[in-house]
């Protein structure tokens, strides 16, 4: 009973140098920072609206060699395409992929990132809750969770976009209707965070209950500190980093279920696109006769690239908090 | 042990009453009528007779009981049909509501051998070789073979199977011409999806078995084993495996019943007619007695392989104790 009672860091020294040190962490950050770049300037570098119909449809990226017949149909079709006219293609009603495939990154990115912050407000809320309660609550909400997680995804997730999605849009048609368009991101948002925040809230409940037994703990409340305070004062800061790995895991994930559900048909409609709508739409026109490879293999190298970089980066993060873990 | 196994059993069915009445409420509660939705023009009275019919009248809660088998079902004076129990509990999965002829235990015998087979496959490939490079990576730590697989499971990890499904038919069935694109012709047509199916789950495995070996083979009896003079290779498959590959043990339960219950995007992909297709379809189509037969199909799987799952433990690892 003779350790000093203080309140440990919140991560230990020196995470951020072991990162950069860790050179595909680098990378990882490197590639991320560049998607997000490009997603963010998007509409300042589309070389088209991504949403512009033009009469050269399904037609080849442009920098490669077009045969004869192919380069006199471009010019039956109102002129012949630029060498870099389309670089990644056009799409079955000619438009630009390259456009297409940034404005999937915003949708997609902007999907992933807030879907899982929404899952990280409600799994924190609620493992920090049911850890520092503990006892009979404690119970209650693992069940809960338990019970949840005996239910298949896919119930959950589609019963609450049919549930919120005709509330969302008569609710944004009354009182917001600039933000009409934007409806469906917002669902997916929502209910992506509700799926996704279980691991969360017990990965959290699990540090919280090991943290609350600690004597810095016992000190706050011998000081007399409220609940709350000891929450967010002491709790929180040490389960940053379990929160940090977590969420740069989540991201990936709900991507992922995005494009999952694009692919259902029940996420991003035409003529907006996410990458996995782009790639369902890809997948629709593989056909023995043709194969439009550019319209799968673009948009897929852009996600596959940013999910292995999220994945790359969250284990990374893992690894420079945990340096035992490596050895 | 026996008194372990009936407990369980007796927990498996509490856990199925939960899911299937979880989900019996939930998509009876959201937007859309089963019979609105499939036949177009119905008259409110018409959804009403079915819905009295099909046992779907009255309170969802009212409505779940009945489907369960915990209470007396409509009778059908027309058809000379009691008002009897008729529910999940005494094995009766209802008829479709799609497909109106079909009883969902009849679409579920025609889907459940195709995925099974298919997820069968996959289990195989995904333990063997999983368990096989994380091994060989662990063996070898921090060599160029360990970095390079731990990089490959990481992009496996990452790249979803509609994009490797899609990949894969482009390079080998309509470039090379190797194999066919889809469709359910015998065991040719079943590589590509076995091993799209497999993939992410051989990096995961190969990751779980890593971790778990580097951390098997630092403890005291791998020492002792090597003091007493053991050969490398008996060792390593008969001291450090069998305890390294707990993990896995455990991550085997919710593999395999997510793998044999099928997956609709490596069924759409390579159009095979397996369960995953059917159970999408009833949620969309709010179709209850099709989506509770899949939900209990695939609840059964799960923990019916967890116990499995806890008994190899006890086997493989004489110290744990099953409470």
């Amino acid at each position: 009973m003779s350790e000093p009672i203080s309140t440990p860091a919140a991560q230990p020294p020196g995470t951020w140098r072991r990162l950069v040190r860790n050179r595909v962490a680098l990378a990882a950050m490197l590639v991320l920072a560049g998607i997000a770049f490009v997603a963010i300037l998007g509409p300042a570098i589309f070389p088209y609206s991504p949403e512009k119909v033009t009469p050269h449809s399904l037609h080849l990226p442009s920098w490669l060699p077009l045969s004869a017949e192919q380069a006199k149909l471009d010019t039956d079709r109102g002129g012949a395409v630029g060498r870099w006219q389309h670089p990644f293609g056009t799409d079955m009603n000619g438009r630009d992929v390259f456009s297409r495939v940034i404005q999937g990154a915003r949708i997609s990115l902007i999907v992933g990132l807030c879907g899982a912050l929404v899952s990280f407000f409600i799994g924190t809320a609620y493992g920090l809750i049911s850890g520092y309660v503990g006892g009979r609550t404690d119970n209650v909400m693992m069940r809960f969770i338990e019970m949840l997680h005996s239910v298949p995804r896919l119930i959950i997730v589609i019963v609450a976009i049919f549930t919120f999605a005709p509330w969302l849009e008569t609710t944004l048609h009354r009182t917001l209707p600039s933000l009409e368009g934007y409806a469906k991101i917002m669902i997916l948002i929502l209910c992506l965070g509700l799926i996704e925040w279980l691991s969360m809230a017990r990965i959290v409940r699990g540090q919280v209950l090991a943290l609350k037994e600690q004597q810095f703990v016992l000190a706050a409340r011998a000081l007399g500190q409220s609940h709350a305070r000891i929450i967010v004062r002491h709790l929180l800061p040490n389960l940053i980093g379990v929160i940090v790995v977590y969420l740069t895991l989540t991201i990936p994930a709900v991507i992922l279920d995005e494009s999952f559900l694009s692919f259902l048909g029940l996420g991003i409609n035409d003529p907006q696109a996410s990458w996995g709508s782009l790639l369902s739409d890809g997948k629709n026109v593989i056909n023995p006769i043709h194969s439009y490879w550019w319209l799968l293999l673009f948009p897929a190298a852009a996600m596959s690239l940013t999910l292995v970089a999220l994945n790359f980066l969250g284990d990374a993060i893992r690894d420079a908090l945990d340096p035992r873990a490596r050895s | 042990m026996p008194s372990f196994i009936l407990r369980r059993i007796f927990s498996l069915v509490f856990v199925l009453l939960i899911a299937v009445t979880v989900s019996f409420c939930l998509l009876r509660n959201a937007p859309g009528n089963p019979f609105a939705l499939n036949e177009k023009q119905s008259s409110p009275e018409a959804i009403a007779r079915q819905e009295r019919k099909f046992n779907l009248d009255g309170p969802v809660w009212w409505q779940c009981v009945r489907y369960l088998g915990l209470a007396r079902q409509n009778a059908d004076p027309d058809h000379a049909v009691p008002a009897r129990f008729s529910g999940l509990l005494q094995g009766d999965l209802q008829p479709c509501l799609k497909f109106k002829d079909r009883t969902v235990a009849e679409l579920i015998a025609q889907a459940l051998p195709v995925s099974a087979i298919l997820g069968a496959a996959a289990l195989l490939l995904s333990t063997t070789i999983g368990v096989w490079l994380g091994s060989v990576a662990a063996v070898r730590k921090n060599t160029w073979l360990d970095s390079a697989t731990m990089l490959g499971a990481l992009v496996a990890i990452s790249v979803p199977t509609f994009v490797t499904g899609p990949a894969l038919v482009l390079v080998f069935s309509l470039w090379l011409g190797w194999l066919p694109v889809g469709g359910w012709t015998g065991i040719s047509s079943l590589i590509l999806p076995a091993i799209t199916l497999a993939g992410p789950f051989i990096a995961y495995i190969a990751r779980l078995t890593r971790t778990s070996m580097l951390e098997v083979l630092n403890q005291d009896f791998v020492r002792t084993a090597q003091a007493k003079g053991l050969g490398e290779r008996r060792v390593l498959y008969k001291h450090v495996l069998k305890v390294g590959i707990l993990p896995v043990v455990s991550f085997l339960g919710p593999l395999t019943a997510n793998l044999l219950t099928g997956s609709l995007v490596i069924e759409s992909v390579f159009s095979l007619p397996g369960m995953g297709g059917f159970f999408v379809n009833s949620v969309l189509n709010r179709d209850v007695f099709l989506c509770c037969g899949s939900v209990t199909i695939y609840c059964t799987l799960l923990v019916g392989m967890n116990l499995l799952v806890d008994i190899a433990y006890k086997w493989l690892d004489p110290r744990i104790r099953l409470e």
